[in-house]
């Protein structure tokens, strides 16, 4: 508590008032960065060090930092293993109306793509599917289940 | 403003009785505030024929069960509120040749409803009668055959007669629900389509639950249904007659197409169709197959809905930045934004009766089932609570039903999913009993037009 205290001090010297609050969430969950889930809890990987999903803000479906960093890491592991084709499954969380959300997911698992091609990977070799708000990897009806459910996986097709 | 209103209040008040002669009439655009006292006698069944029917349905008394299923359906309405058998004086028999008024105005009764039921040449023939008790009248006396087994909706029809003759507007109790039923844990929820009576009872499963199946619709005539099925992985807008079981997908697309309705002659299917993160809405013609794109938006455009003349569409697009609903011409010109609330707006359906469009909002972390003019104006939330969407319109636009969904814990305890029922005037909701857990309800027109 104390330490948090200090902590926070320490940073209203340094930053503007905005990114305080999302620093200071981000201290409470260590989980989340905003609303957009940083942690490793549900991740799987396509192979050592290469995270299998990337995680949205809400009604979002631009790729954070983080998450262009992750596509790097699946794109340069496609390339290395180019008989490999993968499906993107797109998802939202649960606080939203089930077409919206079915659009949505369509629209973040391409977002995915979009980045992996650019990234030197045929569009051939990606097929996207959305699942809206139906297949959530967290149960859980709180902010950060959500997080973790606002996700692109990238699956093995074959 | 406010005067201005008041006056009209009181204008109908002053007409209404003038120009019904003095007979009973309830008013349905007002709340529940003073359910009409009406009385349901058992319908008479003579020795004969109740054999007749112990036999065949494996029912102790027919008459009692349909009056039940008449009771019930009143009481639901919100707007009867049908008295207790036990105080009855006058036999059904009786009742129904020639009710004593008296005994009936005793126990409060305003009206009555008496009637008889004939196991007639392999038939099931039901008479009924319907009696203003303070006046002293007849209101309406039908008769009508049918085959045993439809009993329960010898029960509806006569609902939907009573309701009718009684608010001057046709009834929805003759209907059916057809919706999507749920088990199992949220992260793998097993979906089938199931139809069932509007009351809750004759439930019947369409599909196996092999597939995620999402948001069926009924056509016009209540004989197809489109909905969303992810059938080997490809989710795509799917038709099914529901007499023979026979399915088929809507067009050949090459991506998924979602959130399907019939037009409103049934000639048309209008869905979205997702490609390449962009979501536009299309018609397909189930006769020639014609597939036309109807809009053209980098932006999500999905949940279309038809007016009931089929000339404009409303629809749900996040042009604006966020989730709003937009109306259009049928042919996707002149789109205009109509809803300008605080929050998102989804899931735009327009009345049956042409004059609202029900929507979903969500604001502050809250959603809400409500209802706006077409042109956006006067709008109306109905219903708030932690989830819910997805209204659909009784056949007569009087009723909203709309599924509604619990919270759950971390470990995913706690969540349900239940069909739920509203007035338009925001009074009398309702739980919708069903067998599992249910979502995506789509209300299907009267059976018996």
């Amino acid at each position: 508590m104390k330490l948090n205290k200090i902590f926070k001090n320490i940073l209203f010297v340094v930053l503007a008032g905005i990114f305080l609050s999302a620093c200071a969430t981000k201290k409470v969950s260590n989980q989340m960065q905003g609303d957009v889930y940083t942690g490793k809890d549900t991740v799987e990987y396509l192979a050592s060090g290469v995270p299998d999903r990337v995680f949205f803000a809400t009604n979002e479906s631009v790729l954070t930092t983080a998450s262009r960093e992750t596509l790097r890491k699946q794109a340069a592991w496609l390339r290395k293993n180019s008989k490999v084709n993968v499906v993107l499954e797109g998802h939202a969380d649960e606080r939203g109306t089930r077409e919206y959300n079915l659009a949505l997911g369509e629209r973040r698992a391409n977002a995915a793509k979009d980045y992996l091609m650019t990234y030197g990977i045929s569009g051939n070799r990606i097929s996207v599917i959305s699942y809206g708000k139906e297949r959530p990897v967290d149960s859980g009806s709180n902010p950060l289940a959500w997080s973790k459910n606002r996700r692109s996986v990238t699956v093995k097709a074959n | 403003m406010k005067k201005s209103k008041l006056y009209i209040f009181a204008l109908l008040f002053i007409i209404i009785p003038k120009t019904s002669f003095g007979l009973i009439e309830v008013d349905i655009t007002r709340g529940n505030l003073n359910p009409l006292p009406i009385a349901v006698s058992p319908l008479f069944i003579e020795s004969k024929s109740v054999k007749e029917f112990q036999n065949l349905l494996k029912k102790e008394n027919i008459g009692e069960d349909i009056s039940s299923v008449v009771e019930n359906n009143l009481k639901s309405s919100g707007l009867f509120n049908p008295l207790k058998k036990e105080a009855f004086l006058q036999k059904p028999d009786i009742a129904h040749l020639k009710p004593r008024f008296e005994d009936w105005s005793l126990i409060k009764a305003q009206a009555l409803i008496t009637g008889e039921v004939k196991y007639e040449n392999e038939k099931l023939r039901v008479e009924f009668r319907l009696w203003d008790v303070l006046a002293g009248k007849e209101m309406m006396a039908l008769a009508f055959t049918t085959v045993p087994d439809n009993w329960r909706r010898v029960g509806h029809i006569i609902t939907d007669k009573v309701y009718q003759r009684l608010t001057g507007e046709k009834g929805y109790f003759d209907t059916r629900i057809i919706y999507v039923s749920e088990e199992g844990p949220k992260t793998n929820r097993i979906k089938k389509l199931a139809i069932m009576d509007q009351d809750g009872y004759n439930t019947k499963y369409l599909t196996l639950g092999n597939e995620l199946v999402l948001t069926p619709r009924f056509n016009p005539t209540n004989q197809m249904v489109t909905y969303l099925s992810y059938f080997k992985n490809l989710p795509r807008v799917y038709l099914l007659d529901i007499e023979t079981g026979v399915q088929e997908v809507v067009g050949d697309f090459p991506g998924m197409t979602f959130a399907p309705r019939f037009s409103p002659d049934g000639k048309k299917i209008i869905m979205s169709f997702a490609k390449d993160g962009n979501s536009d809405i299309y018609t397909m013609d189930l006769e020639n197959r014609i597939v036309e794109k109807i809009t053209n938006h980098p932006s999500i455009d999905t949940s279309p809905s038809f007016s009931p003349d089929g000339k404009y569409i409303c629809f749900n697009s996040d042009r604006s930045g966020y989730q709003q609903i937009y109306v259009m011409k049928s042919d996707g010109s002149k789109v205009k934004r109509i809803s300008f609330g605080k929050g998102l707006y989804g899931t735009p359906v327009w009345s049956p009766r042409g004059d609202l469009i029900a929507f979903t909002k969500l604001h502050k972390g809250k959603f809400y089932i409500g209802v706006m003019r077409v042109d956006g104006s006067g709008e109306r939330l109905l219903t708030e609570n932690y989830y819910q969407e997805a209204p659909s319109w009784s056949p007569n636009g009087r009723v909203l039903i709309f599924y509604r969904e619990t919270k759950s814990d971390s470990e995913g305890k706690g969540f349900s999913a239940k069909l739920w029922s509203i007035d338009l005037t925001g009074y009398n909701e309702r739980l919708v009993d069903t067998k599992t857990d249910a979502s995506d309800p789509s209300w299907s027109s009267l059976l018996s037009e």
